[in-house]
C-alpha cells in the first residue's frame, strides 16, 4: 500500500510535503464558494452509530482529501453526498448535508437527480462489461444528452487522459485495459455526464504505483471544472493531491464505535502542524 | 492416496495396514464403479430407445420426421394402415414448447429481477422458496388442475379475449368447448417450467457484481435502468441458458400434456384446438399398441425427443460454460 | 474540457420531463417485477388451495385405509392399495438410488481427476434432463417387453429420475465439509476409507439426507414412467413386487382425472390432497433441516 520505499529519510518527507504546499498555495486564492455544507450529521446503520456529529464545509474547484484509520466511516461519509448509502439495509441519517445550500435528504429530493450531478469513481475499478465506448455513452443516452454523443464521448476520453490511449479501438471490451486505464474509463465515464462534483472513494488502491500517478495527475487537470473529494488510506496520496484534508478517527464509547471528524483544515497544516494530539499520532505513524 | 508409508517407525500388526489398503482399494473400486454404472445407465438407455424404434426407423426412415399421417389401423383395405410419421407431434410439441416460454421467460426474468435486485429482508425470503415450492406440485396435479380448474377459466375468459382481438390471426380461432387444447397445454407447461426460469435467472442476478450496480446507480441512473443496463446486460447469455433448460423441461414432459391437450393427429392453425407432442403420444398409446410397428414407432417418438433433449441440454451447457468464462473476466 | 457547468447545479428538485418519465418508467418496472412474483405465488396458492378445497371433501378415513370400489364411476372405497403401493416402489428405488448416489458423488468429490470428473459429471445432468418419459420407455424396453409390468420395473425407473438428484445433493454437501477436518484425520494417520466413512459422511449426513428427502418428494409424484411400467394392476393390495404391477396414487390420479364421472373426479382429488400433502411436508421439512445443515457446515 505504502507508495514510499521504508528507507524514505525525513527529510524527503517534508520536500513532498513542500512540493504540495506550493500547489496548496495556488488554489488558495480560487474559489470559497462553498459546494457542501454538512451540520450535525449523524450516521446510522441500525442501531449502530456509524459516523457521528460531523461539521464540514467543501469548497468549489478544491480537493478534499478524508483521511483516518479504517472503519472510522470514511466511504460512509463520502457515500452520504450523492446518497449511495440509501439501498443499505438500515442507513438512517440525521442532521443536514447541503448541496449548494439544498438539502439532499429533503423528501422530495430524488436520489437519482442528486447522483446524476455528483459523479462517484469507486475503489476498484467497476466498467460495465460493454465496449469502452458504451461504458461512457449509456449515461448520456438515457440522461437524454443524445446530441453530439461522439464528441461527448471523445471529450470524455479527453477529459480523463485516456483518448489517445484507446481512440482506436472504441468498440472493443472495456474488460480488455489495464487496471489504471479501467480506472480513469470510470472516471471518463462520470465527467461525460458532466457533474459538478466528483467524488473518489480510495480510487487507487486497486492500482500500481504507475498507475496511481496517472490517476492523481489526471486529479490535478480536474481541479479547474470540478470540485473532488477523495476518500484516502495513503497519507502520500492525501499530501499529494489534496488542499484540504479531513480527518477521522474512531471514537470507542462504551463498548461502541463510531466515525468521528477529527480536525479538518488545509492539508499543509494537517501534516505539518496538527491541531489536535490524535492527528499528529496517525500521521507520524503511517509516515514513519 | 496420499497416506501411505507411515509404517516404518512403530510396528503396526501387518493386518492393520492390509485391512486399512484393502479399505481404502475397495472403496475407490465402489465409487468408480458406481461412477461407471451411471455411464451404463446412460448408455444402455439410448441402446433401449434405438434397438426399440429399429422396425419403425427402417420402415420409414427419417421420412418419419415429416410425414404427418399416424395410423395404427390394421384392416387391410384401409389407406395408409400402419402407417406412422411424427410431424403432427413434433410441431405439437414445439408449439406448446414455445407457448410454455412466451408466457415464462418474460415472467421469470421478471420474478429473478424482484427476488434477486428488488425485494429485500423477510417478504423476498418467504416468495423464493414459494417460487421454489411451485416446481415441487406433480405433473399429475397440475394436469388435474388444469382438465378442471383452468381448462373452463380459459375457455370462457382468456381464450374468447383473444380470439375478440386477435382473431384475425388464424392462431386465435374460436375456443375449444372442453377448454382443452395446445393452447391450455401450454399454459400447464408454463406454469411448470417457470419457477425453473425464476431460480437459474435468480442465481445468476446474484452474481453481478454490487460494483457494477453501484456504478450505474452513481451515474444518476434509476433503478430500472441500472438493472436494464447492467444486471440483464451482463447475464444475456445467462437467461439463455436458462430459457433452453426451461424449453428442456417442456418438450419432455408427457402427463400433464396429456392430460389437457385433448389429442388430436392433425395440424391445426388454431392453438385452442386438440393437438399431440411427442411426449403425450407416448403416455396415450404405449399401453395397448396394435402392431409391433407402433411400439416401434413410439420407441421412435421417444427416440426423436431424446435427439431433441440432447441437444438442448448440451447448448444450455455451452452458453453457461462459455458465460461462465467471461463473467470470470469481469471479475 | 470545460463541461462542468455551474447553472445545472441549481436546478435540483426543478421540474425535468426526461426525469419525470424515466421515474414513471422505473417505478412501472419495479411494479411489474413485483408483480409477477406475487402471479406466481398466487398460481401456486390457486393449485395447491385447489387441491386442498376439492380434495378435502373427498378425504375420510375409509378413503385412506380402504381398497377403492371396483370401476370407473364407482362410488365408495379409498386409496390405501395405491398409498402401500406408492410407499413400496419408492421405498424401493430410494434402497437403489441412494447408495449409488452417494458412491458417485463420494466418487466425484474424493477420487475422481480433472479429467474423469467432467465426463460423469456431464452424464449425471443428461440423466437429470432425460425426460421421464423416455426413461420409462427404457425400462419398458428393458424390463416390460420381454416380462410384464412389474413395481419393480417402476422402482428401478424412479431409481433412475433419483439418482442424478441425489447425486448433485451429496456432492454440494460434501464439498461444504471443511477441509481442516480432513488435514485433522490426515495428520492422525487415518486411512482414506476410514477418513471418508468417519469424518467426511458423518458431517454432511444430515444435508445428504435431507437431499434425499427432495428426490423422494420428486419420486413420489412421479408419473410418466409409472405409466409405461406400472399401470396395469388390481384393486387389491399386493407387495408382490416381481411378480406384479404395484397399485400407486400417480396412476390413480391420472386415472381418474381422464375419467369423465364427477365421483371419478372427487377421488382424484382426494388421492392428489395425499400425495400434495406428503410432496409439501417433504419438501418443508427437507428445505428447513438443508438451511440448518448449510450455515452448521458453513459456520464451522
Amino acid at each position: 500500500m505504502s507508495l514510499s520505499p521504508p528507507e524514505k529519510t525525513a527529510e524527503q518527507e517534508r520536500s513532498l510535503l513542500n512540493v504540495e504546499v506550493a500547489g496548496e498555495s495556488a488554489v488558495a486564492t480560487g474559489s470559497t464558494e462553498v459546494v457542501y455544507e454538512l451540520r450535525g450529521v449523524d450516521v446510522h446503520y441500525g442501531q449502530a452509530l456509524a459516523v457521528g456529529g460531523i461539521n464540514m464545509r467543501i469548497h468549489k474547484n478544491v480537493i478534499t482529501a478524508i483521511i483516518g484509520p479504517s472503519g472510522c466511516g470514511k466511504s460512509t461519509m463520502l457515500r452520504t453526498l450523492n446518497r449511495m448509502n440509501d439501498a443499505i439495509p438500515g442507513f438512517r441519517l440525521s442532521g443536514e448535508v447541503l448541496y449548494h445550500d439544498r438539502s439532499i435528504y429533503e423528501r422530495n429530493i430524488d436520489p437519482v437527480e442528486v447522483r446524476r450531478r455528483i459523479g462517484m469513481v469507486f475503489q476498484r475499478p467497476n466498467p460495465f462489461p460493454k465496449s469502452i465506448y458504451e461504458n461512457i455513452a449509456w449515461a448520456p443516452r438515457i440522461l437524454g444528452l443524445r446530441a453530439d454523443l461522439e464528441e461527448r464521448v471523445e471529450n470524455a476520453l479527453r477529459g480523463a487522459a485516456l483518448w489517445d490511449e484507446v481512440k482506436d479501438r472504441l468498440k472493443q471490451s472495456a474488460l480488455g485495459l489495464s487496471g489504471g486505464q479501467q480506472q480513469r474509463l470510470c472516471i471518463a465515464r462520470a465527467l461525460a455526464i458532466e457533474p459538478d462534483v466528483l467524488l473518489l472513494d480510495e480510487p487507487c488502491s486497486a492500482l500500481d504505483p504507475i498507475a496511481t500517478a496517472s490517476v492523481e495527475e489526471l486529479m490535478h487537470e480536474l481541479r479547474r471544472d470540478y470540485t473532488q473529494v477523495i476518500v484516502t488510506h495513503n497519507m502520500q496520496q492525501a499530501a499529494r493531491v489534496a488542499d484540504r484534508t479531513a480527518f477521522f478517527s474512531l471514537n470507542v464509547e462504551n463498548g461502541s464505535r463510531s466515525g468521528v471528524l477529527v480536525e479538518y483544515d488545509t492539508t499543509k497544516t494537517i501534516f505539518t502542524s496538527p491541531g489536535d494530539q490524535r492527528t499528529a499520532d496517525y500521521i507520524a505513524g503511517r509516515f514513519g | 492416496m496420499s497416506i501411505q508409508g507411515t509404517a516404518s517407525s512403530t510396528s503396526l500388526s501387518p493386518t492393520g495396514r492390509a485391512g486399512g489398503r484393502f479399505g481404502d482399494r475397495l472403496l475407490t473400486v465402489l465409487t468408480s464403479g458406481a461412477a461407471l454404472a451411471t455411464i451404463a445407465v446412460l448408455v444402455l438407455l439410448v441402446e433401449q430407445v434405438v434397438n426399440g424404434s429399429s422396425l419403425s426407423i427402417s420402415a420409414f426412415g427419417l421420412g418419419f420426421l415429416w410425414h404427418s399421417t399416424w395410423n395404427p389401423t390394421l384392416s387391410a383395405g384401409a389407406v395408409n394402415a400402419n402407417v406412422y410419421g411424427a410431424a403432427v407431434l413434433i410441431y405439437g410439441t414445439v408449439v406448446t414448447s414455445v407457448i410454455a416460454l412466451v408466457i415464462a421467460v418474460p415472467l421469470g426474468v421478471a420474478i429473478a429481477v424482484y427476488l434477486a435486485v428488488l425485494a429485500h429482508g423477510r417478504v423476498g425470503a418467504v416468495i423464493g422458496p414459494l417460487v421454489e415450492l411451485l416446481a415441487a406440485v406433480p405433473s399429475v396435479i397440475l394436469g388435474l388442475w388444469g382438465i378442471i380448474v383452468l381448462a373452463p377459466f380459459l375457455r370462457t375468459t382468456i381464450e374468447p379475449a383473444l380470439h375478440a382481438a386477435l382473431g384475425w390471426i388464424p392462431i386465435f380461432g374460436a375456443p375449444n368447448p372442453t377448454g382443452l387444447g395446445v393452447f391450455t397445454a401450454g399454459v400447464v407447461l408454463a406454469i411448470m417450467v417457470l419457477p425453473i426460469i425464476a431460480a437459474v435467472c435468480r442465481d445468476l442476478f446474484l452474481t453481478v457484481p454490487q460494483d457494477l450496480k453501484d456504478g450505474a446507480l452513481a451515474l444518476g441512473m434509476t433503478r430500472w435502468e441500472m438493472i436494464r443496463g447492467v444486471v440483464l446486460d451482463s447475464s444475456r447469455a445467462g437467461i439463455g441458458a436458462a430459457t433452453i433448460l426451461g424449453l428442456s423441461r417442456a418438450l419432455g414432459e408427457a402427463i400433464a400434456v396429456t392430460q389437457v391437450i385433448g389429442t388430436g393427429s392433425t395440424i391445426t392453425a388454431s392453438l385452442f384446438q386438440n393437438g399431440d407432442t411427442l411426449a403425450s403420444r407416448i403416455a396415450e398409446q404405449f399401453i395397448g399398441t396394435v402392431s409391433r410397428l407402433q411400439t416401434a414407432s413410439l420407441f421412435y417418438c421417444a427416440l426423436v425427443l431424446l435427439v431433441m433433449e440432447l441437444i438442448a441440454n448440451l447448448a444450455a451447457q455451452l452458453i453457461t460454460r462459455r458465460f461462465q468464462k467471461r463473467r470470470g473476466l469481469a471479475l | 474540457m470545460s463541461t462542468a457547468t455551474g447553472s445545472s447545479t441549481t436546478l435540483l428538485g426543478a421540474e425535468d420531463r426526461n426525469l419525470r418519465r424515466r421515474r414513471l418508467t422505473d417505478r412501472l418496472m419495479r411494479l411489474s417485477a413485483t408483480a409477477a412474483a406475487g402471479l406466481a405465488v398466487a398460481v401456486l396458492a390457486i393449485v395447491v388451495g385447489s387441491v386442498l378445497i376439492k380434495g378435502a371433501s373427498a378425504l375420510s378415513i375409509p378413503f385412506l385405509t380402504q381398497n377403492p370400489a371396483v370401476g370407473l364411476g364407482a362410488v365408495g372405497g379409498g386409496i390405501a392399495n395405491a398409498i402401500v403401493g406408492s410407499a413400496l416402489i419408492v421405498a424401493v428405488g430410494t434402497a437403489m438410488a441412494l447408495p449409488l448416489g452417494i458412491l458417485i458423488a463420494l466418487y466425484l468429490t474424493e477420487f475422481a481427476t480433472p479429467r474423469t470428473a467432467p465426463p460423469i459429471r456431464l452424464v449425471l445432468d443428461l440423466l437429470n434432463g432425460t425426460p421421464t418419459i423416455v426413461i420409462g420407455v427404457f425400462i419398458f424396453g428393458l424390463l416390460v417387453v420381454s416380462h410384464s409390468q412389474t413395481g419393480f420395473a417402476a422402482s428401478i425407473a424412479l431409481a433412475i429420475i433419483m439418482l442424478p438428484l441425489m447425486a448433485r445433493t451429496t456432492q454440494e454437501m460434501l464439498l461444504l465439509v471443511p477441509g481442516d477436518l480432513r488435514n485433522a484425520a490426515h495428520a492422525l494417520g487415518v486411512r482414506r476409507w476410514r477418513m471418508i466413512l468417519g469424518i467426511v459422511l458423518p458431517s454432511a449426513l444430515g444435508g445428504i439426507l435431507t437431499g434425499a428427502i427432495l428426490a423422494i418428494a420428486r419420486a413420489f409424484g412421479e408419473t410418466a414412467p409409472l405409466l409405461l411400467c406400472d399401470s396395469v394392476f388390481g384393486n387389491t393390495t399386493t407387495l408382490n413386487i416381481f411378480g406384479t404391477a404395484i397399485p400407486n396414487i400417480p396412476i390413480d390420479i391420472y386415472r381418474y382425472s381422464e375419467s369423465g364421472f364427477p365421483s371419478d373426479h372427487a377421488r382424484a382429488w382426494g388421492a392428489a390432497l395425499v400425495l400434495i400433502a406428503l410432496i409439501l411436508v417433504g419438501n418443508l421439512s427437507a428445505r428447513a433441516m438443508l438451511a440448518r445443515q448449510r450455515r452448521k457446515l458453513a459456520g464451522r
